[in-house]
């Protein structure tokens, strides 16, 4: 191959172990965002999960065991947020800040006290197609709860906009009032959005931990929350292009660390901050608001 | 059974304090030798009262500026990019303007707050022009300020440290001239009243005044009570939303050039300058349920748990436990106060 080829599988590679855990929380949030919460809480539900893979792997000695774990903490987080701002109807905002300093608070404090150590998810390599030019490495030599990717991303998209389920969830999200008419128990289906999220999202913190890096360190995540948010509002609440925005995200990422190896310098501040703005613009230049839930971060109570 | 009141506060108060404790507790180290550390290092001494005093400046600021903002439905989360901004400014004007002495600090400080009052206020122009969330606005811009600070201290024609011979230049601006800093105000042995908590006390009585007695203040209520009436009786619920939202941001924004002016800081600028003042002030303004006048309090408690935690690592507990403490208390202070408002008359 040449040298070209093989920068590009290099960055190519990073970027798609740089998009993956967002992508796992984009599929959450967007599930979120369409039954009606803004859900910033996300940041909490990867940071955690990502904290509590690592801690139970070592509990347990299983890293398969300590993903799992992460994704039930992901969802714990979840029904907390759900409990309070759809039973309780704290607005979400204030939950999620709030649960995003209590998780980065607990995590930072107990990964000083304890002692946890490396627990990695073994690597999958597909045969034959591994060996694919360029392509080949970045897609089919990954850590294997990347492939989850492609069950759960179909497996969304036909909840949210084919079953029973999601039409009910859309309409929470669309119009509460209407579907509260029509027998449609908007905060539950809220709740249960928030579920999938946190599941989601906690899969995605803790692919990050016992996936990629294999431990874990204080505020490890970094902002990857709100990257998702910023996803979901460029890719204007459809699936598909917020799974883009995933993508285009983590090759920025990937530039930003590989470029200035490969003898290129780059304006990293800007690239960093490119999905804000790409979400900041894309809410101020295409009609995104046609698409965004109608009752997005408003809480639904029944008027008695 | 009522929510609030004195005792119901002291039980969540105590709850969040006993949760701590157990944290503490479980994770093997000692609760009481983590209180005494805490109340040693905030309140123990001159010095250490001194300290909390200088932190709860700052936070008083932000803390105040949210109520406005949070009040009038203009909800601000984007404080710590505020406050960044409000550093960047003050630290371009303190390094780039010829103003001679005690003059410099003042310009430092108003344009920390200008420029942080027209940043916030761009998240109402764009809630105005394309229905953009305020919220979400504020979020999304608080990280292009990180990286905006980021980008001017590392930049030599932007605010990068001169390099005087050999040696790379730090990330940081060179330090604030002398003239710009913030003293203190009269000398006592020991204890040091900096102006920046005369200037925040000034600041927050100011617009506890202005919200309960002047017609902006009854305005912005209104409007954040309910829009559609506020409306109705011929307010502007966007001019005064944009008001609140520039007010908050300016707020937050002399929070930051105070920071860069005050002995917390190193006199330069550095990313990370905001030390999550801008989160805390938000919690702060959360607990104190919107009243400037109680967030005095909670801002002297923030300030305390600021100041101790800086003590807690001798102890073996590591500082993060007030992180937790603030959290917590936080989640106890919003949710049965909205409980309490669970019944709702159509």
């Amino acid at each position: 191959m040449s040298d070209v080829a093989v920068d590009l599988a290099t960055v190519l590679s990073s970027g798609i172990r740089l998009a993956a855990p967002l992508a796992f929380a984009a599929c959450g949030e967007y599930v979120a965002e369409r039954a009606g919460t803004l859900n910033v809480s996300v940041e909490a539900m990867m940071l955690g999960a990502a904290f509590g893979s690592i801690a139970v792997a070592d509990l347990t000695g299983s890293a398969t065991v300590g993903l799992l774990a992460g994704v039930s903490l992901g969802a714990l987080v979840g029904s907390v947020h759900g409990a309070l701002s759809h039973r309780w109807h704290v607005d979400t905002f204030v939950v999620g800040l709030v649960l995003n300093a209590l998780v980065l608070g607990l995590t930072s404090y107990l990964v000083t006290v304890g002692d946890l150590g490396r627990h990695q998810v073994a690597q999958v390599s597909v045969p034959v197609l591994r060996d694919l030019p360029v392509l080949g490495a970045p897609l089919f030599v990954e850590r294997w709860p990347v492939y989850l990717l492609l069950a759960l991303v179909p497996l969304t998209w036909w909840l949210v906009e084919r079953s029973r389920w999601g039409l009910e969830l859309r309409a929470a999200g669309e119009n509460p009032e209407a579907a509260d008419m029509n027998g449609i128990r908007v905060n539950l289906r809220r709740r249960q959005a928030l579920l999938w999220c946190g599941c989601l999202a906690g899969l995605g913190g803790a692919y990050l931990a016992v996936g990629e890096v294999g431990s874990f360190n204080q505020n490890m995540t970094a902002g990857r929350g709100y990257l998702v948010i910023a996803a979901v509002i460029f890719g204007g609440w459809r699936l598909g292009r917020t799974l883009a925005g995933c993508a285009l995200f983590g090759l920025a990422d990937a530039l930003r660390l590989a470029l200035p190896a490969l003898g290129y310098t780059v304006n990293s501040q800007l690239l960093v901050s490119a999905p804000y703005l790409l979400a900041l613009l894309a809410m101020l230049l295409f009609s995104t608001r046609r698409r965004r839930p109608g009752a997005l971060a408003q809480p639904f109570r029944r008027l008695s | 059974m009522t929510r609030t009141g004195p005792w119901w506060t002291a039980a969540i108060v105590a709850a969040a304090l006993v949760l701590s404790g157990l944290l503490i507790a479980v994770t093997g180290g000692s609760p009481a030798a983590a209180l005494r550390a805490l109340v040693q290092g905030s309140v123990g001494d001159a010095t250490a009262i001194s300290q909390t005093l200088l932190y709860a400046a700052p936070l008083l600021l932000v803390a105040v500026g949210a109520c406005c903002s949070a009040r009038s439905g203009a909800f601000n989360i984007g404080q710590e990019g505020q406050v960044l901004v409000g550093a960047l400014a003050g630290a371009a004007a303190g390094l780039r303007l010829a103003v001679p002495g005690p003059a410099l600090l003042l310009v430092v400080l108003l344009a920390g707050a200008l420029a942080a009052g027209a940043w916030a206020w761009l998240s109402a122009l764009m809630n105005r022009l394309r229905g953009v969330d305020i919220a979400v606005s504020t979020l999304l811009m608080t990280f292009l300020a990180q990286q905006a600070v980021a980008f001017a201290v590392t930049t030599p024609w932007l605010l990068q440290e001169s390099r005087w011979g050999a040696g790379a230049a730090l990330p940081q601006s060179n330090k604030l001239p002398s003239g710009a800093l913030l003293g203190s105000a009269g000398d006592h042995p020991g204890l040091q009243l900096n102006l920046g908590l005369v200037v925040a006390l000034v600041v927050a009585l100011l617009v506890a005044v202005a919200l309960a007695r002047t017609r902006w203040g009854f305005r912005l209520t209104m409007a954040g009570l309910n829009p559609v009436a506020a409306r109705h009786a011929g307010i502007s619920v966007a001019a005064v939303g944009g008001s609140a939202l520039a007010v908050s941001g300016a707020l937050a924004g002399l929070a930051g050039a105070m920071l860069l002016a005050s002995p917390l800081s190193t006199n330069r600028l550095q990313p990370d300058i905001s030390i999550n003042i801008g989160w805390d002030g938000l919690l702060i303004a959360l607990i104190a349920r919107n009243q400037p006048l109680l967030t005095i309090p909670v801002a002297g408690l923030f300030a305390v748990l600021r100041a101790g935690g800086g003590f807690l690592a001798a102890t073996g507990v590591p500082p993060y436990l007030v992180d937790v403490v603030k959290a917590l208390l936080t989640l106890a202070f919003v949710a049965p106060a909205v409980i309490r408002r669970r019944p709702v008359i159509a």
